[in-house]
């Protein structure tokens, strides 16, 4: 196995832009275990020897706030890499070493990296950074990762630092009362090798007097007399700081961290020219931007430029996937015998990784956007500027992006909505903008409503969209509401966030970060999919009819063909699709589709979903659903899309074109068991029910739980059925 | 005076942090410690968050974050 160096810092420091300059494109991406944090790693070589390469995830600091820093932090400690090249954005020194202390007080082999010097230079802004090398005790290189300067002679020092026999931890003076408490508490953790496998004692301490949650569990856990003995420490400091001082040991370590970092740049180690009132570019790109005014407009511009450019360039491709997965099911569909394997391989596995595919473009589309967003700087500011308003339903400004992609502009698509979240990184937050995201109407919803719309609300067509379209938005926000009330709940995280400067996004960290996000959603959801949707295509296909009532179809066939004459018969059974049939062909072929539609309705109505959707008649009386309707939703389950054609199934319309529903409306508004009730109960209904399972394998992986798929099904269906009897029960009144 | 009472383009130094937790936890990892040098900047459109400027980057903070923060500010 080879040697890890791992890469750390403040995120917008420039670490993952290092990391793609030393592994170059082969880099693998997975999860630490049990959490969805990314774990990306790749190789490096350095004089013919080969280093394993772990980016950490970018944090400020080392606390167990969040999970992010816990991976960190627990990654240092226990997998004990042989080098950590500490990134730094060395414009922002100070900030950026108050992580560097944190790592130096762990004890980690630290090689310090001061990453964009240049922007630093043009600051005005000079670091001397042997004397902050000779200061911290480690090596110091300034780079630029981007152009990859400077690099090579970072891995010379990294390498010396890994050969270096024993790195001595950093210790700062507290001031007496905290130190103090150290020296008593490091007595007693050496004195009983107190978690000292795993961390250097006086870290121990610190984190103690922290009260540092998954220390101090891991204390007791270890041996409860010693924790409580560090404990009765911490609590008699506490209380006297707090009297004399009125604050707390945390806040004194902080502020004396700083005060350190300081006593350092004072040195020498920093000087600063030219005038420091200077306005820079980003500040200038601000003042427009973040303006009262013309900032929202802005972003407006912006959010709905994204989404038609996400939507309409994906057209394209997903043209050309869905007419090369057609070709391929019609080869398949002509090749093979008419049976329950050709059935399951054009329908299930098929249509199925067809499904999945179509998805692939707009996935990379979105990603290509948001990942330009984001490492511009301005996603950021869009949190910025939409915090107060989506913090008022316990969300978070970053949810805008999620809502959006997912339909909140009619038409979207909640699987790249629901990862689209993962821009939020507070942990409540992110999982209410997953659970509430697929209220959205995706395109696949739109073809239900414009059924309903053409067969019950012809007249004013775009109130009942624009209603349609408010109601997912209000139900959406109302439901994130309510879960943050119910069943996530929990202070709001700190909005506390830097807003980087404006840069460049480079083509190949583009590039890289979109193809990761496709890759990972065709490897994971892929296989998922594959197997859900063979399960509910045989839900719909079996039992199937038996041998009586297939008989009496086919007996029903052979009764209107032998009206026929031989001749017309033959000629329909050897139908050759570049010859025009004769009109009395065409009329025999009419009366057989008709027979056909009414075999494919009884089959569906005898096959398990059947007998489901007539099973749940009892419920959905009271929402005003038919056992017609139910199927359909079942199976709206598999894919929205899916909605309408099953519902031509079950009206004996054989497969009906979702684009082409003129038929399918006029047998609705003319049935008795349908009125305009019923259509709003439906459109209700569709707009809240269980997210397609497509979207609900995104929510189980995006949330790290299948607890939380199985909740959206629950949840959704169940808010569903609530409005649209209430809603079905008023019309009646 | 509190941070949120600040107006725009108005600097000070930071006198005290008084939030504990993570908030304060947060506040302090961003460089917003007792003796940094703030500039108050932009406010989102509806008044809150709230950009603030120190040492070289900026910081946004919700006005309820705000409230922590005590700043020695600069006659004008």
């Amino acid at each position: 196995m080879s040697e890890i160096i791992a890469l750390a810092g403040n995120p917008n420091a420039g670490k993952t832009t290092l990391f793609n300059t030393l592994t170059g494109t082969k880099q693998h991406v997975a999860n630490y275990p049990g959490v969805t944090v990314e774990k990306k790693s790749g190789y490096h070589t350095i004089k013919e020897t080969k280093y394993e390469l772990v980016d950490l995830p970018g944090t400020y600091s080392l606390t167990a706030y969040s999970i992010e820093e816990i991976v960190a932090r627990d990654f240092i400690a226990k997998e004990k890499p042989h080098a950590l090249i500490n990134v730094l954005d060395a414009s922002n020194l100070e900030r950026n070493l108050s992580f560097t202390i944190q790592l130096l007080e762990m004890g980690a082999p630290v090689c310090v990296a001061l990453n964009m010097i240049d922007d630093a230079h043009r600051r005005g802004i000079k670091i001397d950074y042997k004397k902050l090398s000779e200061l911290l005790g480690v090596s110091v290189a300034p780079i630029i990762a981007r152009r990859g300067q400077g690099v090579e002679e970072l891995m010379d020092k990294t390498v010396e630092a890994m050969n270096k026999t024993e790195t001595k931890p950093l210790e700062i003076s507290y001031g007496n009362d905290i130190e103090d408490a150290i020296y008593k508490m490091v007595a007693i953790i050496e004195g009983n090798s107190f978690l000292t496998d795993l961390y250097v004692s006086r870290w121990i301490a610190i984190k103690y007097l922290e009260q540092d949650e998954l220390i101090l569990e891991a204390g007791e856990a270890v041996n409860k007399q010693i924790s409580d003995a560090l404990m009765k420490i911490v609590d008699e400091v506490t209380h006297h700081i707090e009297e004399t001082l009125d604050t707390y040991p945390e806040a004194i370590i902080a502020d004396q961290r700083y005060g350190f970092i300081r006593s350092i740049l004072k040195q020498g180690v920093l000087t600063r020219s030219g005038d420091e009132t200077r306005v820079f570019l980003t500040e200038r790109i601000d003042s427009v931007l973040l303006n009262r005014f013309f900032g929202p407009i802005i972003m407006i511009m912006i959010i709905t430029g994204l989404y038609y450019a996400t939507f309409n360039l994906s057209e394209i491709p997903v043209g050309w996937l869905e007419s090369g997965i057609e070709w391929f099911s019609g080869a398949v569909e002509s090749i093979l015998p008419d049976g329950l394997l050709k059935s399951l391989l054009v329908s299930g596995v098929i249509g199925g990784v067809g499904g999945v595919l179509g998805f692939t473009p707009i996935i990379m589309f979105m990603f290509l956007g948001i990942a330009i967003l984001e490492d511009s700087g301005y996603l950021a500011r869009m949190s910025f500027m939409l915090d107060r308003l989506f913090r008022l339903f316990g969300l978070h400004g970053n949810s805008v992006m999620p809502f959006i992609v997912s339909g909140g502009i009619a038409g979207g698509c909640a699987v790249p909505g629901v990862m689209a979240a993962r821009t939020i990184k507070s942990p409540r937050e992110r999982l209410v903008t997953i659970l509430t995201a697929p209220f959205m109407n995706c395109g696949a919803k739109l073809p239900v409503f414009a059924l309903l719309v053409a067969a019950f609300f012809q007249d004013n067509e775009a109130t009942v969209m624009l209603i349609i379209t408010v109601t997912s938005w209000l139900g959406a926000l109302i439901a994130a509401k309510l879960l943050r009330l119910t069943v996530l709940t929990g202070d709001d995280s700190p909005f506390v966030m830097e807003l980087p400067p404006y840069r460049m996004p480079t083509v190949v960290g583009v590039l890289l970060h979109t193809w990761e996000k496709v890759w990972q959603y065709i490897k994971k959801a892929g296989t998922i999919i594959l197997a859900i949707s063979i399960v509910i295509w045989a839900m719909m296909t079996f039992p199937g009819l038996d041998e009586q009532k297939l008989e009496a179809f086919e007996n029903q066939r052979q009764v209107i063909a032998a009206a026929y004459d031989n001749s017309i018969v033959n000629e329909l059974e050897n139908v050759d699709e570049a010859i025009q049939l004769t009109e009395t062909a065409n009329e025999l072929q009419d009366k057989l589709i008709v027979v056909d539609a009414a075999e494919a309705e009884a089959a569906l109505r005898h096959s398990v979903a059947g007998k489901i959707g007539i099973a749940m008649e009892s419920v959905t009386q009271y929402s005003g659903f038919d056992w017609r309707t139910n199927i359909a939703l079942v199976s709206g389950f598999a894919a929205k899309e899916l909605i309408v054609s099953t519902l031509g199934t079950a009206y004996s319309l054989g497969e009906v074109d979702p684009e082409e529903t003129d038929s399918l409306s006029d047998k609705l508004a003319k049935s008795p068991s349908w009125n305009k009730a019923t259509a709003w109960a439906l459109i209700i209904f569709t707009i809240f029910y269980a997210p397609c399972f497509v979207t609900v394998v995104c929510i189980a992986r995006e949330s790290g739980s299948w607890k939380w798929g199985a909740f959206s099904v629950v949840f959704n269906t169940t808010i569903a059925f609530i409005l649209s009897t209430i809603i079905y029960q008023l019309h009646a009144l | 005076m509190k941070l949120r009472q600040m107006k725009k383009n108005q600097s000070g130094v930071i006198a005290k942090v008084t939030a504990a937790k993570e908030i304060g936890r947060r506040i302090r990892d961003m460089g917003l410690v007792p003796g940094a040098k703030i500039t108050i900047g932009n406010r989102a459109p509806l008044r809150d968050p709230i950009a603030i400027k120190v040492s070289d980057c900026v910081i946004s903070l919700r006005n309820s974050e705000a409230d922590h923060i005590e700043v020695e500010v600069e006659d004008e």
